[in-house]
């Protein structure tokens, strides 16, 4: 009996955790990919934020043969914030910096990056969770600008 | 006075919540992966009369409550039912025709005929125990066998959400201008159609095995401390990588380009690296996995101590909602715990 705890512990952990739609933030836009990658920069600026690189993931596909529309991840962060990361959880450090997934279908363009709510797991009690409602909601902000864009 | 103002919010709030309007929340929600006409993507196609015409709105309203777990589908769990019965009158708006209407009662068939007839006929396109094409619905960029992706059918969502009559439905009328025929057409009896349904059916009762893999990992990264200098371990890496068959992209301060060059913490070190074949491969798995990119090892020091530290794959791949993918994830931890032991030896 004294054992209980630790068996409902075990059997949670088993169970199937289904895809849960805030896991990820996703956004379309209908421009195509050069036009939604200027859109994207210019709104993750106008947020306070840094671009300090684009990895063109295409470029490197190509050129080992392999056939791909364009396909780039954008490191974006503030420096202060990724300062108080890498102090206060470093654990976080691996995930550091933040990115955004950027590539083309068809003729339109899909943005997708991981929802802040899940560093927060990782951090722990180390930063307050409101840091990342605010991250979150800048995601969610600068998603919306591409989105809208025209 | 508060009263009033409290009653008037309530009032506005009900008025908002109260006619959610279907066309932005599919737009916020769903337009990402089905397209903002509902022509497909990373979703599969849900605008075709084809599709409408074969599916009630219970249908969609399960499917969208539930996702389809391991199918990348999401659940929508945060969404209300008003909420959710806008998003499907929205879906409606596509077609001009009437939803369909289907009765919940069972169809009884000879499941262990249906169990041959699915091997023959179905296996090839949804997997030898229904568990769905590879890769994920409509990929324009990528090279693909089908030009949409079988659905999973083996799937607690879609099996939650399908009623015996509406499987038999597609089953008869096939879905047009997909590769899923009609099996009348195709020479199959009213009969073996039924059989087929309850074969479909039983997999109700015993949920494949995939479904529960990947859910126990609870550490969110891979990290291990070094006995070498900074300097000495990043050497030690480059090396580790190159051996484990990955190009190294490059060598740079965690800081770089967020402050001025000079300004940059030089503690703080990552390597990035890539290997093109692995990753030609996941992408026609999932687009998504651009998070997972580049590969990345990230060497720190503080206090004179060096610890090396990668993300866990296998946490990240959860977010994915993507059985398959969870198999190149673990391939990705398998390479990540190597290269950081090789490392550190
Ligand atoms: C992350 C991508 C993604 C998002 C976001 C998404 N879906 Fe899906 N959806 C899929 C995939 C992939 C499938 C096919 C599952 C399979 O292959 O088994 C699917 C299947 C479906 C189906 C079943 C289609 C069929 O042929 O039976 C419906 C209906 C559906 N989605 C509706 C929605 C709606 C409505 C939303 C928004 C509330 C939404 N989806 C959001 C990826 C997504
Ligand atoms: C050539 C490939 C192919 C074959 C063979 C095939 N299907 Fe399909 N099936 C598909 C595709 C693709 C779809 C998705 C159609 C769409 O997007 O609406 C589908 C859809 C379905 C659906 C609806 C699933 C959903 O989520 O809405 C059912 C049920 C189904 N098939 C059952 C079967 C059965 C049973 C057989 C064998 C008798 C079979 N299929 C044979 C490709 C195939």
């Amino acid at each position: 009996m004294k054992h209980l705890p630790g068996v409902i512990l075990f059997t949670l952990l088993l169970l199937p955790r289904p895809g849960i739609a805030e896991d990820m933030i996703m956004t379309r836009s209908v421009l195509a990919f050069p036009e939604a990658m200027l859109a994207l920069q210019e709104s993750i600026a106008a947020h306070g934020y840094t671009v300090s690189r684009v990895q063109r993931i295409d470029i490197g596909l190509t050129g080992m043969g392999y056939k791909t529309d364009k396909y780039r991840i954008v490191f974006a962060g503030k420096i202060d914030e990724i300062r108080e990361l890498t102090d206060k959880a470093p654990q976080l450090t691996p995930y550091l910096p933040p990115k955004i997934s950027i590539f083309a279908e068809g003729d339109q363009t899909i943005l997708v990056t991981i929802n802040p709510k899940r560093y927060a797991e990782i951090a722990g009690d180390a930063i307050a969770p409101v840091f990342f409602d605010r991250w979150e909601s800048d995601l969610r902000s600068i998603f919306y600008d591409v989105n809208t864009a025209r | 006075m508060h009263l009033i103002i409290g009653l008037l919010l309530l009032v506005i709030t009900t008025v908002v919540v109260g006619e959610p309007r279907g066309g932005e929340l599919y737009s916020a929600h769903c337009s990402a992966c089905h397209g903002d006409t509902g022509g497909g993507g990373v979703g599969v196609p849900l605008s075709l009369p084809s599709f409408l015409d074969s599916v009630d709105d219970k249908f969609l309203r399960m499917t969208i409550r539930h996702g389809r777990p391991g199918r990348v589908m999401p659940a929508f769990s945060q969404l209300s039912d008003a909420q959710i019965d806008a998003i499907v009158r929205f879906i409606r708006s596509w077609s001009k025709e009437p939803a369909p209407e289907f009765s919940d009662e069972p169809i009884r068939g000879d499941a262990q005929h249906g169990k041959q007839l699915f091997a023959s006929e179905c296996a090839d396109c949804h997997g030898e125990k229904g568990e769905g094409g590879r890769g994920t619905g409509v990929t324009f960029s990528r090279k693909r066998d089908l030009p949409i992706t079988p659905p999973a059918l083996n799937n607690p969502g879609f099996l939650a959400a399908a009623s015996d009559e509406m499987i038999r439905h597609t089953l008869k009328t096939g879905r047009l201008g997909t590769p899923m025929d009609s099996f009348l057409a195709d020479g199959l009896s009213e009969q073996d159609i039924d059989d087929l349904v309850s074969y479909v059916r039983s997999w109700e009762k015993q949920l494949p095995v995939t479904e529960k893999r990947a859910v126990t990992v609870a550490e969110t990264t891979i990290s291990v401390e070094s006995p070498y200098t900074l300097k000495e371990t990043i050497e030690n890496l480059k090396d580790a990588i190159v051996s484990q068959n990955f190009i190294l992209i490059r060598e740079d301060t965690l800081e770089h380009g967020l402050v001025r060059e000079g300004e940059e913490d030089p503690s703080e070190v990552i390597l990035h690296f890539c290997n093109f074949k692995f990753l030609y491969e996941a992408l026609a798995v999932d687009p998504r996995v651009g998070m997972f990119l580049p590969c990345q090892v990230t060497v720190t020091e503080v206090a004179g101590k060096v610890t090396v530290a990668t993300i866990n794959p296998l946490y990240l791949s959860r977010l994915f909602n993507n059985a398959e993918l969870s198999e190149y994830c673990e391939k990705m931890h398998e390479v990540y715990a190597l290269i950081l032991e090789d490392a550190t030896l």
